[in-house]
């Protein structure tokens, strides 16, 4: 893309990109190590991960006041308003991941060293290496403005959904099981339901990467295979 | 595995969104303009639509105000300007020596950048152009001087003072009795060059909401340097550059995503 004649207008949007991409790298973090602190029972870890929240909040707040204000003084067009109008919404969904893993981070302190079942751990955990994946992906399709890489993710979202589902399901049984099981297993539950979560926003920012490049919109109707709503009328009935 | 499409048309679905379907008022066929030598408009062909506002964008000297200026043909009156092609004015193509220019101008009202207010009373600036084509009673003339004044939404200012010169009024004030002069003559099609460029916001403000609502009425050519009032006014968009028409398409399509590279280098100031 060339340059803005007025030099300064180049640097505002390149503003908002470098502070997307310092976002991105945070949530990252935040995700494998609210993970890790859950698995491994690292009260250290999942502190910093709540610590760290916070500069994911201010970098949102600046990424929203400069694009603000970038739609103030240049009354942005074409690829340039979409550009700033796609920074206000990627920031708003990375700043949702990091709340969502900072949530895991807390209920990794709640749990304690209580006992976990390891294959709902290892669920969880293979649940969010995909989501990571998908995040990962997502954030350099954004940067590199790479359409083709954002609707990939977008349609790897189902996978993510079913793997939801079946967590949805064992959490479900071992809940019926025992009842000293359901504070943990709730505190689980919540997990993989914020990592499931954490995958709606990639596919959100994968929309927007669509639309950024593009300047249209893709379908309204997702991949969806959420199935968990079914899982909990069968229990009932 | 689930089939991408892409959403159409969007929220946009309002008045402002353009009428394709509208009939062509003038249609533009194979247009060459030439200062002398010069050749500053190369084969242009587009439709203006009938009660929607056509934008013509693009950087000095590409041949937008030129354009503008074939419709009335007032490039005439300079005898080493001629165009070649065909403009259809209702499908008459007004290019034709059997057109009678007075007549066309009666039809194709102009106006300029800057205000251009005879030296003479409010009353008669309107009345002045009314009286070149028709012989109207006193009463009669009246009643169209008002009507042109209400719908140039000048009316309640002047009202008190229609015998005071027209010259006294403010720059916004004077655009105003401008286009009320030309809207007098009932013309079918008005085109406006940089209406707005010697205005302050707030009349450029009065000048965009009258041409909102003039559409209801008339067919309006506009050419304008500023790209967010294209953007704001506008229903349909051309881009021209060195006498080209490089792009021409709905507005919101245009602003928001431009078909043509040249095109969106322009509105978004990369033009090298």
């Amino acid at each position: 893309m060339a340059e803005h004649i007025v030099s300064s207008y180049d640097n505002d949007l390149q503003g908002l990109r470098r502070r997307i991409t310092e976002m991105g790298g945070i949530a990252e973090k935040m995700l494998v190590d609210s993970i890790a602190a859950l698995v491994r029972h690292d009260k250290g870890l999942a502190q910093s991960v709540i610590t760290s929240d916070s500069r994911l909040d201010v970098l949102q707040r600046e990424v929203e006041e400069s694009a603000i204000l970038t739609i103030a003084r240049r009354q942005p067009l074409a690829v340039d308003l979409r550009e700033t109008i796609s920074a206000i919404r990627v920031s708003g969904d990375v700043e949702r991941i990091g709340d969502l893993a900072k949530n895991i981070a807390k209920r990794a302190l709640a749990i304690g060293e209580e006992f976990q079942p390891q294959k709902i751990v290892l669920g969880l955990q293979h649940m969010s290496d995909l989501v990571l994946g998908q995040l990962k992906d997502v954030l350099d399709a954004y940067a590199q403005q790479d359409t083709v890489r954002a609707v990939d993710v977008w349609r790897r979202d189902g996978a993510i959904d079913a793997l939801y589902t079946s967590l949805f399901r064992e959490l479900l049984t071992y809940m019926m099981e025992d009842p000293r099981n359901i504070s943990f297993c709730t505190h689980l539950l919540f997990c993989a339901k914020n990592i499931e979560r954490i995958g709606d926003h990639t596919t959100n920012i994968a929309e927007t990467v669509h639309y950024l490049v593009l300047g249209e919109n893709l379908a309204i109707d997702r991949p969806k295979n959420d199935r968990s709503i079914d899982a909990a009328v069968n229990v009932g009935a | 595995m689930s089939q991408i499409s892409v959403s159409a048309g969007g929220a946009l679905g309002n008045a402002r969104v353009a009428d394709a379907s509208a009939p062509a008022r003038i249609a533009v066929r194979a247009l060459n303009f030439y200062y002398g030598d010069f050749h500053s408009l190369k084969h242009i062909s587009m439709d203006f639509f009938d009660r929607q506002v056509t934008a013509l964008i693009g950087p000095s000297g590409c041949g937008k105000s030129t354009l503008l200026r074939t419709f009335n043909r007032i490039y005439s009156l300079y005898p080493e300007q001629r165009a070649e092609g065909e403009i259809l004015l209702d499908g008459q193509n007004i290019l034709s020596s059997s057109v009678d220019v007075n007549e066309l101008r009666a039809r194709v009202g102009m106006v300029f950048q800057k205000p251009t207010p005879f030296p003479m009373s409010i009353y008669d600036n309107i009345a002045f152009g009314i009286r070149l084509y028709e012989k109207l009673p006193k009463s009669e003339l009246d009643g169209r001087i008002e009507e042109a004044l209400r719908k140039a939404a000048l009316w309640d200012e002047v009202k008190d003072k229609l015998r005071q010169s027209g010259m006294g009024l403010s720059g916004g004030q004077q655009q105003r009795l401008c286009i009320a002069r030309t809207i007098a003559q009932k013309p079918e099609v008005i085109l406006l060059d940089e209406p707005t460029s010697a205005l302050d916001p707030i009349s450029t403000g009065k000048i965009e909401e009258l041409i909102e609502q003039l559409r209801s009425e008339f067919t309006i050519v506009i050419v304008t340097h500023n790209m967010q009032q294209a953007a704001r006014i506008s229903q349909f968009t051309a881009f021209m550059y060195l006498g080209e028409l490089v792009e021409f398409g709905p507005t919101n399509k245009m602003f928001m995503n431009p078909s043509k590279k040249q095109t969106q280098d322009y509105i978004t100031g990369r033009f090298g």
